[in-house]
């Protein structure tokens, strides 16, 4: 098929993310990014296993995390990936309005992410927890920072897409687009779930 | 809007190489700034042997001789092997699986320029203070302590071209697995292609940890961080780990490509198929999963205790066995072979000794107990230039020598060929054979001299002769090069008349859509088969259309840019206030160029069935 194209509902195709060439070598180079991805966040988790104990006199993990903040931040990235997998589902089946609206559900539910982070960080620092206090302080803020950093990546970028394909619907062109910042939004709300478990829990409980 | 050979101004061309996303200028841009890092690299050698030729010498002293030996190492691996390395894959991969274009042109372009503005930015620290000095490695335990803003040069650098290299490697591997023309299945791929698709494999999972290594490093020296700080609760082996889990698979970056390069060429100079392809491939494969396992093994003397380092032993002696099937394929794919000894065959035939005495002392230094007594001499130093120079360096020129043709359109001379080679060659035993003993000897790597009547003059003052010989090998290969721009000979499309792969069926150099039909491969050297069968081409698998093209774009220099430019603010912003704006500055050139990428459309271009005619005639006539 080709990316121009102009399809409806019927005939627009079952995979559109894989429907064209460019498509294709989008969505297996995306994936194997993400491969890459898994590694350097690995390492900075290796990194924080290995220091978190190492608090040179600062705040510890046990004084200073709280679960409901973490909690609620955790709820909503995680309905945030539910969410954008309704977008996707609708961009399956050629519904534009739908798509976006549930795309901006989860871009709403991100920024109510990113928000808490920031505002949790804040705290922290008021704590005495500053990114220079320790080896403890420098891996949780940079394993933790670089997530949240792909967060507020992937809001701009969703967001872009958002706006730019606002008024031309979809086509075989961005679909791809579209399903590739999903798949990054996954990816994000997976590491989170590492995180909560090896930063939170694992600092709140031993 | 086709610019199909057509004559165009010195701004023009630029213009062109600067906006370029086609595979075949973007290799030229690899090989050009390789080549020139390489020769920077040479220099920086050349005076670390002069220094060196002589005890008690005063020509490059202390600091200064920690700086050139530090880049040396760093530019060599990083800023000459990688992107020569790369220019091979761009030049030939994609048309060796009969493809038309890399599968991202536009990140194809992006890699080139972040590591050129990488490089240019380490090779800066010369005029701004000071170049790094803690060692290609860097260890942290040295790093941390190093005044000024050498190491910063590296650790911004690095991180920069690193990108443009984590970017190559996803693009060839989307290239090999999508893009093969019909027919052309795995188990038919030439083998520097089935070498690339593992390299990139590799390079995917090897630079995310280094990636992580530097941003600790540029945390803990600019920015208050305590990663590798002891006083801070940090721990400088983290970064040790960090460094060899990508520095040991980095070895094998470089050295898989060129096991494919001269599988070509004894296969093409042997007139006969690889000896063993599919135990060529699963060697292949088998390397690259092992050169994940062994990392450790260049801290057995960090205190891992013995059971971390018997299994690391073990694991890396492992390495030896498909290394050593390669070894014999290669052997066997002469044997009754029509052999012709031209330039690049030369060196395929040096090159089986001589890695082999590096494997050979890679296994000596892999018995972790001995180790102890190589660690950090010069037997080390002579273990890995007999790997990189041995394997990797004469990989490069004989690749560059069989390519030449492919890629520029001219043969270089081949007895000023054959000159380099054997200038080369002896130069290449003279430097570092002795330095196997002056190591065993005792003489420490990385000390900038030693003392007269310990035994070590002799062996350092053959060192040094053997470097001016490699010298003047590569003064032979320039003058073949301008000679050749001048006035070579004219290459055909199938330049050396025994080409078995699909590159040699396109015309030298090839047309920026590479195929006017795609090709379609019915067996392990494709072209081969068409020549044995007496025809003239390739069988077509597709009817004259109009071909799809990306648009060229300015976009990746400017991407590339912005974070040379960022990274030039955050270095300085301790000390002036505009560093942090510099710094943010450049990041939002690099944002708002990836904005532009995104939110404007780049459907490419056609061209047209008549003009793919026209151009094809031009070349048939």
């Amino acid at each position: 098929m080709h990316v121009e194209e102009k399809l409806t509902a019927e005939t627009f195709p079952a995979s559109p993310e894989k429907a064209t060439l460019e498509g294709k070598n989008k969505f297996l180079g995306f994936w194997l990014f993400l491969g890459g991805e898994t590694v350097l966040f690995a390492s900075l988790f290796a990194t924080y296993l290995a220091l978190r104990d190492k608090t040179a006199g600062g705040p510890s993990a046990e004084e200073l995390f709280k679960m409901p903040l973490v909690f609620v931040a955790t709820m909503l990235l995680l309905t945030s990936s539910l969410t954008s997998v309704y977008a996707i589902y609708h961009m399956k089946n050629f519904d534009f309005k739908k798509m976006q609206l549930w795309f901006g559900i989860t871009v709403l539910l991100g920024a109510g992410f990113l928000g808490l982070e920031i505002f949790e960080f804040n705290e922290y620092v008021r704590e005495g927890h500053v990114f220079t206090k320790s080896a403890f302080a420098s891996s949780f803020y940079t394993l933790v920072g670089t997530h949240g950093a792909h967060v507020a990546f992937g809001l701009l970028w969703i967001l872009t897409l958002m706006i730019r394909n606002a008024k031309r619907g979809l086509d075989l062109y961005n679909a791809p687009k579209f399903y590739v910042a999903s798949l990054y939004w996954h990816f994000i709300d997976v590491v989170w779930v590492f995180i909560f478990t090896v930063v939170y829990l694992m600092g709140m409980v031993g | 809007m086709s610019t199909l050979a057509r004559k165009k101004g010195v701004g023009a061309v630029i213009w062109d190489y600067l906006t370029t996303v086609d595979h075949k200028k973007i290799a030229i841009l690899y090989l050009i700034a390789g080549g020139f890092f390489f020769l920077i690299g040479g220099l920086e050698a050349l005076f670390i042997r002069i220094q060196l030729a002589k005890p008690n010498n005063d020509f490059l002293v202390g600091g200064l001789y920690n700086q050139v030996l530090t880049m040396h190492g760093t530019t060599m691996i990083f800023l000459a092997a990688m992107p020569l390395v790369f220019a091979m894959m761009n030049a030939v991969v994609p048309i060796q699986i009969g493809a038309r274009d890399v599968a991202f042109p536009f990140l194809n372009a992006l890699g080139f320029w972040l590591f050129f503005f990488g490089g240019v930015f380490l090779n800066l620290s010369w005029f701004l203070g000071g170049a790094p000095d803690a060692g290609w490695t860097s260890y942290a335990s040295l790093s941390l302590e190093s005044p000024g803003h050498g190491i910063d040069f590296y650790v911004l650098g690095l991180q920069i071209s690193g990108f443009g290299t984590l970017m190559g490697g996803i693009n060839f591997l989307v290239t090999i697995i999508n893009m093969r023309a019909p027919g052309m299945t795995y188990m038919r791929m030439p083998m520097f292609t089935w070498a690339t698709f593992v390299t990139s494999a590799l390079i995917l999972f090897a630079f995310p940890p280094l990636t992580v290594g530097l941003i600790f490093m540029m945390m803990d020296r600019l920015f208050g961080g305590n990663f590798y700080n002891p006083a801070g609760g940090g721990n400088t082996i983290i970064w040790e780990h960090l460094f060899w889990i990508f520095g040991h698979p980095e070895v094998y970056i470089l050295v898989l490509p060129a096991f494919g390069i001269f599988s070509e060429i004894f296969a093409t100079f042997s007139k006969k198929r690889l000896f063993g392809y599919s135990s060529m491939v699963f060697a292949t494969v088998l390397i690259g999963f092992l050169g994940f396992m062994v990392w450790a093994h260049h801290m057995f003397t960090v205190g891992m205790g013995p059971i971390a380092n018997a299994i690391f032993a073990v694991a890396t002696m492992a390495i030896a066995v498909p290394t050593g099937i390669k070894i014999f394929n290669w052997l066997f794919t002469m044997w009754g072979g029509n052999i012709r000894f031209t330039t690049p065959m030369l060196y395929a035939v040096a090159f089986i000794p001589s890695f082999v005495m590096g494997g050979v002392t890679g296994v000596m230094n892999a018995a972790a107990a001995a180790d102890y007594q190589y660690h950090d001499s010069y037997f080390v130093v002579a273990h890995f230039h007999y790997v990189i120079v041995g394997g990797v360096v004469f990989a490069l020129l004989a690749g560059a020598h069989y390519w030449w043709p492919k890629m520029f359109g001219k043969m270089l001379n081949e007895t000023l060929g054959k000159i380099t080679f054997w200038l080369f060659f002896i130069g290449f035993h003279l430097t570092f054979f002795i330095q196997h003993f002056l190591g065993l000897m005792g003489m420490p790597r990385r000390v900038f001299t030693y003392l007269p009547g310990q035994g070590l003059e002799t062996g350092n003052l053959i060192s040094t002769v053997g470097a001016f010989f490699m010298a003047a090998a590569t003064i032979v290969l320039l003058v073949n090069v301008v000679i050749t721009t001048a006035k070579g000979q004219k290459a055909e499309a199938d330049a050396w008349g025994d080409g078995r792969t699909l590159e040699w069926a396109v015309a030298s150099p090839p047309p920026e859509y590479n195929f006017a039909q795609t090709p379609l491969v019915r067996g392990l050297d494709a072209l081969w088969i068409e020549k044995m069968e007496g025809k003239k081409g390739l069988t077509p698998a597709e009817p004259l259309g109009d071909i799809h093209m990306p648009n060229p774009s300015i976009l990746p220099f400017i991407i590339s840019l912005g974070l040379f430019i960022a990274a030039f603010g955050f270095m300085y912003h301790n000390e002036y206030s505009w560093g942090l704006f510099v710094g943010i500055g450049g990041l939002l050139i690099t944002l708002g160029s990836m904005f532009l990428r995104s939110v404007i459309d780049d459907h490419g271009f056609h061209i047209h069935k008549e003009e793919v005619l026209e151009a094809e005639k031009g070349v048939k006539a």
